[in-house]
């Protein structure tokens, strides 16, 4: 029955939720489902802080690699909650402080770091060893010029109508609103038709997966 | 010959102080170069400025901290224009993060007017759930934040009595860094309850968003610190995006010349093997 009951809930509530979409007399079951299913995800919140809290402490406890850090995010954990539930989150407050001057720059840095490795990235990978490569290569160097002010103060005020085709600019457009759409389209359609096989193999137990099975 | 050998295999750290460099020198020394405004950022302004004063806005604050400098300044620079423009903004956020976000800008924009907390403008906090927090704002507001992020009743607010769910709002403007966050704005707000939709995000997801634009799903997008920098420029908002995209620009100059000096010195050593086996040899790549 531990296989039985989750599937059997499986299968109600998304059939239900399908159903929504054609029987309106439904609504109202689907919207209460809805409900339940944003009580149950706050759960699940609660239960990720408390595995992570688990995990962090078993790992200092057994002096696993980089166990250092694990400290940092167990005292980063309760001091952020102690401090949010003790003194509210708003504007002013320590919480608001901490997000301020510690969270947000330190966030904001390991993100900027990419940068640097997108660029080291870019010298090493961009070769023109083939015709692929090479496309790739004129492309990115197209659409970085393009995305750029440098991009389009270089062609000056008297260049032809007739030449646009030859500015960063135009050509970067074409390649964004044409090749990466139409790729990018092809890419959503192969996954939607993907999402859907995934649903009607849950709503049918034969994905079970999301009950710990292989 | 050694010169080039030595530059197709140059210490990455030579690139990394580089590129420091190019961003770093254009921040202390704004070069002021003029950003062109895009037909994708100038709908979403013409949208603003279109839509009689006192309508209902929604923001949502689908982003963390590590995407602020490219979306921060589009948030501040949108919600600039809205509040100019007299309309109402209900913020909301589907990222933990991003009500916090919401805090760090509002505190910047109540600096430049003089807005009233419940009847110019909401912060309706966090929610999890994504997609179906979406859904069910399509039935109520007030079933979903009964309360909002500094535990009042949304029922007491004053902006809240005339939002009863997504049909009485009139634009909803997603800005976000991953999921949840477009996709579920665009086939949930926009697709079942005809929300007018835009989006914000940064640079690296931005082509994948523009199919909605093509299909009129998404009424327009900043796309990234350019996005932010176009609707700077088209609402004439002194923000933080534009003279960043100085370094941007001389940060791209400088990649694309490393790319071209790899290249030269990758043709010259191939040549040069070729010539002394006889016959073309492919290099296996290096790493990163």
């Amino acid at each position: 029955m531990r296989r039985e009951i989750p599937m059997i809930v499986a299968f109600v509530a998304g059939v239900i939720i399908i159903l929504e979409f054609f029987v309106p007399t439904l609504r109202n079951v689907a919207g209460q489902l809805q409900k339940w299913y944003l009580v149950v995800v706050a759960f699940a919140i609660l239960v990720g802080a408390f595995n992570l809290l688990r995990m962090n402490y078993m790992k200092v406890r057994g002096r696993r690699v980089d166990w250092p850090y694990s400290i940092v995010l167990i005292v980063g954990l309760f001091a952020m909650t102690i401090v949010g539930i003790g003194w509210g989150i708003g504007q002013g407050t320590v919480f608001d402080w901490l997000f301020n001057y510690l969270m947000f720059p330190m966030s904001s840095t390991m993100f900027a770091l990419l940068a640097f490795f997108v660029a080291s990235a870019a010298y090493r990978a961009f070769r023109a060893r083939t015709v692929d490569a090479t496309l790739l290569l004129v492309a990115a160097v197209i659409v970085m010029l393009g995305q750029v002010p440098i991009g389009s103060i270089w062609v000056p005020s008297w260049w032809p109508d007739s030449l646009v085709f030859l500015t960063p600019d135009w050509l970067k457009d074409r390649i964004m609103n044409i090749f990466n759409t139409a790729g990018q389209r092809a890419i959503l359609i192969g996954a939607s038709l993907g999402v859907v096989s995934t649903a009607l193999r849950i709503l049918l137990g034969i994905e079970r997966s999301y009950l710990g099975e292989e | 010959m050694k010169f080039v050998r030595w530059l197709a295999d140059i210490d990455r750290r030579i690139i990394f102080v580089v590129i420091a460099v190019a961003v770093v020198v254009p921040l202390l020394f704004p070069l002021g170069m003029r950003v062109k405004v895009t037909p994708q950022t100038q709908t979403i302004y013409d949208e603003v400025e279109n839509l009689p004063g006192g309508s209902n806005v929604l923001v949502s604050f689908d982003y963390d901290p590590a995407a602020a400098p490219e979306v921060h300044p589009m948030a501040l620079a949108f919600l600039h224009h809205c509040f100019q423009k007299k309309h109402r903004v209900i913020i909301m956020a589907l990222w933990p993060q991003g009500a916090q976000m919401a805090v760090s800008a509002m505190a910047e924009i109540n600096r430049d007017f003089d807005l009233e907390y419940g009847r110019d403008y909401v912060n309706l906090g966090y929610k999890p759930g994504g997609a179906i927090v979406i859904k069910s704002l399509g039935n109520s507001f007030a079933e979903i934040f009964p309360k909002d992020m500094a535990g009042r009743s949304t029922a007491t607010l004053p902006l809240m009595e005339d939002v009863s769910n997504l049909y009485d709002v009139d634009l909803v403007m997603d800005l976000s860094a991953g999921v949840p966050g477009i996709t579920e704005w665009v086939i949930i707000a926009n697709a079942l309850f005809q929300t007018r939709t835009a989006a914000g995000c940064t640079a690296v997801s931005a082509p994948q968003f523009f199919p909605y634009l093509q299909t009129g799903q998404l009424i327009g997008l900043l796309g990234g610190l350019k996005g932010a920098a176009e609707y700077e420029t088209v609402t004439a908002y002194a923000g933080k995006a534009s003279p960043r995209m100085d370094s941007q620009s001389v940060a791209h100059v400088v990649i694309i010349v490393f790319i071209l000096f790899a290249n030269i010195s990758y043709f010259i050593l191939r040549r040069k093997r070729e010539e002394g086996s006889g016959g073309p040899t492919a290099r296996p790549p290096t790493s990163a």
